[in-house]
């Protein structure tokens, strides 16, 4: 029994080695890492769906409607703000309650999925410092318990839709794809705000104040129409493009090849730079917490 | 068994950084153990150097105990073993299935029912429905919970809430054991019957590591151990040697250190 034994004493590691960690800094092994964090998460994404699923039970542990409370005060919004606006911008509540139930419900999910990116990874503290898990469970698990609740909210447009008998047809499945890439964005959003926010705690009131913002200045209560000349500058705003490739399809409208082109362009800025800070920041968060 | 458990931890250190302003109990806890540990990391970020240079193995059949006072490191290796703390210099090697005891709650979601806590750790630990299923049996029946199963756990007493997290954290054998002391705690009923099935577990894994204060469990588990001063190594050896050692005193022969 030695202090100072080596590692010469052990073969070339068997298949079963379940960790290896050396504190390599190149990014070649970061990179390594982080995949294998992803691909572990992967596995076991029926943890991930169950953690997912019980917080949303949780949170309405013991009331009768459960997760319908969201339906409904989704609704009365979408109600009462499409009758105000309606007359506010002078518009035909048959056009435009549709179009704010889907913007609504949409923006309700975008909103909610970046702030709680933020906690991705604080809220998860105690099993973080308690286990070793992948981090990419936990990012599955932020997206699991928004799509659950805009499952729920999805109930509010298609009263919309069947009250004004306005159905968007086949066109609807070209939302598909747009939705595909919001469940990527969506991951890669966790890893990074998730990692950030647990390093500077200040970060998510600025994160909800900015979304705030972003309320107002995407159409998500006005027309793109309404800007007139000036709609065809919105591509810039990011929310905007992202928005539009799934609310369109849904209003039976045709999506710009160029507002496609900039959603793709923004979710690959997006993607990468959330993988440059979660390949640097990964083993470092549970320091952070 | 084809292979053989196995710690390989080579010249490994683990670094805290502090953050100005923050209150975080890792903070508060550290300081009060940092005497003489804090430094610079080559950002200039103050760090508490919690390991430093530690290397050692542990082959398949050994029983390690750490001692050594409080915030000495103990806790911090048991961690790096487990993999949560990742070494910013070194290498950490773990070969075999591990199960890491480390606090009592062991991550458990104090809002959410016992049952379902046992639920996510069978779906941590990659179990199948129907064994999931025998998972609950075991712990429930262990635990004597009963009906406690299906309240969440928020409203158990402090002894439910061990009960159940060290029938969890026993229910799983691996081939590697890492154990904090914390287990000692329970009432004494509760004690006799977490005894056997420890017991029972230990006899079962291939090495396990122990990290005590108290001097007779250590002499009672282990065969070998590692007394861990200031983040580094202070000695490494058959138990009652180090102990000796760190007592400052020779043991007392086995018969006059029965447990009271």
């Amino acid at each position: 029994m030695s202090t100072a034994a080596t590692l010469h004493e052990i073969p070339p590691a068997p298949a079963d080695v379940v960790l290896d960690l050396t504190a390599d800094m190149s990014m070649r092994s970061r990179n390594r890492q982080a995949v294998e964090d992803v691909v572990a998460g992967l596995r076991l994404w029926r943890l991930a769906l169950t953690l997912g699923w019980l917080d949303v039970r949780l949170r309405y542990r013991g009331s009768m409607l459960g997760p319908f409370w969201l339906t409904i005060s989704t609704g009365v919004m979408v109600a009462s703000l499409g009758f105000l606006y309606a007359k506010l911008f002078n518009m035909d509540l048959r056009s435009y309650l549709p179009f704010l139930a889907l913007s609504q419900v949409l923006w309700g999910f975008l909103a909610s999925l970046v702030s709680e990116a933020c906690t991705t990874f604080t809220e998860a503290e105690s099993v973080i410092r308690s286990v070793r898990m992948p981090f990419f469970v936990f990012s599955i698990r932020t997206l699991i318990r928004n799509l659950v609740t805009l499952a729920h909210n999805i109930v509010v447009i298609i009263v919309v839709f069947a009250i004004f008998w306005m159905w968007p047809g086949a066109d609807a499945f070209l939302a598909l794809p747009g939705l595909a890439l919001w469940v990527v964005d969506a991951l890669a959003l966790t890893l990074l705000l998730g990692a950030f926010c647990a390093r500077f705690r200040d970060i998510q009131p600025i994160v909800n104040s900015v979304m705030q913002i972003a309320f107002f200045i995407s159409p998500v209560i006005w027309k793109p129409e309404q800007l007139g000349a000036s709609a065809a500058l919105l591509f810039i705003n990011p929310f905007y493009s992202l928005l539009e490739i799934v609310r369109a399809p849904m209003l039976g409208e045709y999506v710009a090849l160029r507002v496609w082109a900039a959603a793709l362009v923004y979710s690959t800025v997006l993607c990468a730079i959330s993988w440059a800070f979660f390949v640097r920041a990964r083993g470092r968060v549970t320091f952070w917490m | 068994m084809a292979s053989h458990a196995r710690i390989a931890i080579d010249n490994i250190s683990v670094w805290f950084p502090l953050y100005h302003g923050s209150a975080r109990s890792l903070k508060k806890t550290m300081f009060a153990a940092a005497s003489g540990r804090l430094g610079q990391d080559q950002q200039h970020r103050v760090v508490v150097r919690a390991l430093q240079d530690v290397s050692f193995t542990v082959g398949s059949g050994e029983r390690l105990g750490l001692i050594g006072s409080n915030g000495a490191g103990k806790t911090t290796l048991l961690r790096v073993l487990a993999g949560i703390y990742e070494p910013v210099a070194g290498r950490v090697r773990i070969q075999g299935s591990l199960n890491a005891m480390l606090d009592p709650s062991l991550g458990m979601n104090m809002e959410l029912t016992g049952r379902e806590n046992i639920l996510l750790r069978g779906l941590y630990n990659g179990l199948t429905k129907p064994e999931i299923a025998r998972l609950e049996d075991d712990v429930a029946e262990f635990a004597s919970l009963a009906d406690f199963m299906d309240l969440p756990m928020r409203i158990y007493s402090s002894g439910m809430v061990v009960r159940l997290g060290f029938a969890l954290a026993t229910a799983i054998r691996p081939q590697i054991l890492l154990m904090d002391e914390w287990f000692l705690a329970g009432d004494a009923d509760f004690m006799e019957k977490a005894r056997a099935r420890l017991e029972q577990m230990v006899r079962g894994a291939e090495i396990l590591v122990l990290s005590s204060h108290q001097e007779g469990i250590i002499r009672e588990w282990c065969t070998r151990v590692l007394w861990m001063d200031q983040g580094h190594i202070r000695a490494d050896g058959p138990s009652d040697e180090v102990l000796a050692q760190y007592l400052g005193h020779p043991l007392p022969t086995p018969a006059e250190a029965l447990p009271a």
